[in-house]
């Protein structure tokens, strides 16, 4: 491994920025499962464990499932906790995903954006983080091998500060991000180390003079009392994250937000866009400004919480929007973030046109075409004021 | 090993006032098995009877640190656990010489079936615990539905004994058996009935380094279709017919620990209980005959490994 702690600038795919960033946290325990293709991770950091640079007890487990089932055990135990998976692996998981949550277990895993089956395909979509969604999980999304890198740090502030309390998710576009190398900086040892803390989780497990139930099942009287504070450590996670990011940005002078508005201001058509794709799209928006069109990128960096505020301050003055979904919901209404952000829309005074565009999946190309395309549209919508197709698959 | 007395003096770890069956036999299981750990246990438990019995929020029976997450995950969650005790110690967060025990438990459904996996993981990891399965012979919590540890011919809401068809067609999963092939230091098959065969045996198996196993005979009274007074004179009878052997196998060794003087005739276990009632009809004299022959052989094959080395 070319990379050492005090080397601050580094060409990195996504992958092992990844490992790096959980080398540098040296959580407790590491219970992995290889999938394409966030395998890359797991074997960086295994290189970790055999050298001695971390001392995390790495568990190779028998499938993600269990996976998942020992990090819930090993954060009850009061230990800080990683894993990363993709795809089939997340979906294997889903089971326990809603346990760790539901026990608020600020656990935090890698997830590398893939398709998932049938047909089977290794490709980058979002279909398994957004089948996810409801999972009480917190989810970040990078454009980028440097925000990916940076967001592992900040999900784990996230996910374990008390307020919160909640696991996070921290997902990249696979291969696109995950195996292309991108020239970064890191942070120090030091840096990481100041930033995240140490974590000593309560009501440990191995507190045996102060024995615990965790667990234990809960019925018509108190169940739905959980499912509320769960609920409400959610919507206050917003406001942390929103207090995470900025830290992360006046100390390591890279700025972040819980979404991120590009040439919106005055924009009369954007695109709304997750992870690496909404790079291709702020080309073309470069590009189209240069023509005089008034055109705009909103990415979501947070999509859970679901930062509807921030989204309606966003595209308030826009006039024609388009949601770009790398994932279907299968509803015949278009993909999920499309319906959530249609709904964040509501009750402005003067609501955009939505409509659902719906590409890329497993690992189509996303083009500069096809962004033109999907702004000529809405530039014509913004003229006729007419949306011909509200729901269409794109990059066909 | 403890003597009874001994054992009555230690604390009670699983306290009374839990939901479980008057006559269930996971209560006596689970309490003989804490007590024989001599020091502090930490315990996980899969969806099932005795998770839902002893802790409907917001009680708790349990009187040690309990975790249960789901149903086919108890060894896995256990592994999480024991995993993030030898970071912490390492860490120096945990004293060096503070010693923890851990156990699983998980039904048959738990274990034999959805667990299976889980439970060969943790195994084959080396996972320093103690898995328990008590061994009711079907899914109970959820209304008595067959397992793959479900007796031949038994009579459940999945198998049931019709016009046609009499019950389960299929011999048992012979899971300890499974389990002796991942070479764990030790895996034994006990029954409440023999208490002090019972707590010999955790108390083994907790003292060993490594994965170890119990494989317990658990009498319930709701499936079996059997009076609640008469679960530990059933689980007795399992035994010393030889259906649920006693034995034990250490280090790759096999022990018949009990062999009973005068092996007693099949029917008389299956007599009492309801799940077997088809069997005593005049037409099904030849499966009952049947279920005998395939236990006489069973236990054959066990009396011949006897003293053996195994794997
Ligand atoms: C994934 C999953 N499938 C099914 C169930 C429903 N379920 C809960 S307990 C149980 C049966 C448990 O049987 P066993 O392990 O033998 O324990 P017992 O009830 O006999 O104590 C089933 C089928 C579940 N909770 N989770
Ligand atoms: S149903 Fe059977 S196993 Fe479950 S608590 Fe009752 S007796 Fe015990
Ligand atoms: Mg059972």
């Amino acid at each position: 491994m070319a990379v050492t702690a005090h080397t601050k600038k580094a060409a990195l795919t996504g992958n092992t920025a990844v490992a790096i960033a959980m080398k540098q946290i040296n959580p407790d325990v590491y219970p992995a499962y290889p999938i394409t293709p966030s395998t890359g991770i797991v074997e960086d950091f295994s290189g970790f464990v055999a050298d001695g640079s971390v001392d995390t007890e790495l568990i190779t487990v028998e499938s993600e499932h269990s996976a998942m089932s020992a990090c819930i055990g090993a954060s009850a135990a009061g230990a800080r906790v990683m894993t990363a998976t993709s795809s089939q692996g997340l979906a294997l998981m889903w089971e326990m995903l809603y346990i760790a949550s539901g026990m608020r277990l600020p656990i935090v895993i890698a997830d590398v954006n893939r398709a998932l089956s049938a047909p089977i395909n290794i490709h980058c979509d979002h279909s398994d983080s957004m089948g996810a969604r409801d999972a009480g999980w917190l989810q970040l999304y990078a454009e980028t091998v440097q925000e990916a890198y940076d967001n592992v740090f900040m999900a784990m502030r996230i996910a374990e500060n008390a307020k919160v309390m909640l696991p996070a998710m921290v997902c990249m576009d696979g291969f696109i991000t995950s195996h292309a190398i991108e020239n970064l900086d890191l942070l120090s040892d030091e840096e990481v180390r100041g930033f995240v803390g140490e974590y000593k989780g309560r009501n440990s497990l191995l507190d045996t003079d102060n024995p615990v139930t965790w667990g234990a099942m809960v019925l018509q009287d108190h169940y739905i009392t959980f499912k509320h504070q769960q609920s409400e450590a959610m919507t206050r996670a917003k406001g942390v994250a929103a207090g995470v990011m900025k830290e992360f940005g006046e100390k390591f002078g890279r700025p972040y937000g819980l979404i991120d508005a590009y040439r919106l201001e005055d924009a009369e058509a954007a695109i709304v866009i997750m992870n690496s794709a909404a790079g291709t799209t702020k080309v073309v928006v470069d590009d189209l400004r240069k023509q005089g069109k008034k055109v705009g990128v909103l990415r979501l960096r947070l999509f859970r919480p679901f930062p509807f505020k921030e989204i309606a301050d966003a595209l308030r003055g826009v006039k024609v929007v388009a949601v770009l979904d790398r994932a279907d919901s299968m509803n015949s209404f278009g993909g999920p973030l499309f319906n959530e952000l249609r709904s964040a829309l509501y009750d402005l005074d003067n609501r955009p046109k939505v409509m659902s565009r719906i590409y890329g999946l497993g690992g189509r190309d996303y083009k500069v075409k096809d962004a033109v395309e999907v702004f000529e549209e809405l530039l014509n919508i913004s003229k006729t004021g007419k949306i011909d197709t509200m729901t269409k698959y794109i990059t066909l | 090993m403890a003597t009874i007395k001994e054992l009555a003096k230690k604390d009670e770890l699983l306290s009374g006032g839990h939901r479980l069956c008057a006559g269930c036999g996971i209560p006596p299981i689970v309490r003989i098995i804490l007590r024989s750990a001599n020091g502090p246990v930490v315990a996980s438990s899969a969806t099932g009877c005795l998770e839902v019995g002893t802790t409907i929020y917001p009680y708790t029976a349990w009187r040690i640190p309990w975790i249960h997450s789901a149903f086919e995950n108890s060894a896995a969650t256990i592994s999480g656990v024991e995993t993030a005790y030898r970071a912490l110690k390492k860490r120096g967060r945990i004293p060096a010489d503070k010693d923890i025990k851990f156990v699983a438990f998980g039904g048959d459904g738990g274990t034999y079936d959805i667990g299976l996996q889980s439970l060969s993981g943790a195994l084959e990891r080396r996972h320093n615990f103690l898995y328990v399965c008590y061994d009711n012979g079907a899914y109970m919590n959820t209304g008595i539905q067959r397992s793959s540890a479900t007796p031949l011919f038994s009579n459940t809401t999945t198998s049931q004994a019709g016009e046609v068809i009499q019950g389960k067609q299929e011999w048992r999963k012979d899971l300890t058996r499974i389990v002796v092939a991942h070479n764990v230091p030790f895996a034994a098959q006990c029954s409440p009935h023999n208490w002090a065969d019972l707590s010999k045996k955790a108390e083994k198996a907790l003292a060993v380094k490594g994965p170890t196993f119990l494989n317990v005979m658990s009498p319930c009274p709701l499936g079996w279709y059997t009076k609640s007074e008469d679960s530990i004179k059933l689980a007795k009878l399992s035994v010393d017919t030889c259906y649920w052997p006693l034995y034990e196998v250490e280090n790759g060794v096999m022990k018949v620990t009990y062999k009973p003087k005068e092996k007693k005739p099949l029917a008389e276990w299956l007599k009492p209980q309801g799940r077997f009632k088809h069997l005593f009809k005049p037409e099904n004299a030849n499966l009952l005959s049947a279920f005998q022959a395939r236990v006489d052989s069973e236990w054959q094959r066990l009396i011949d490994l006897d003293g053996k080395q195994v794997y």
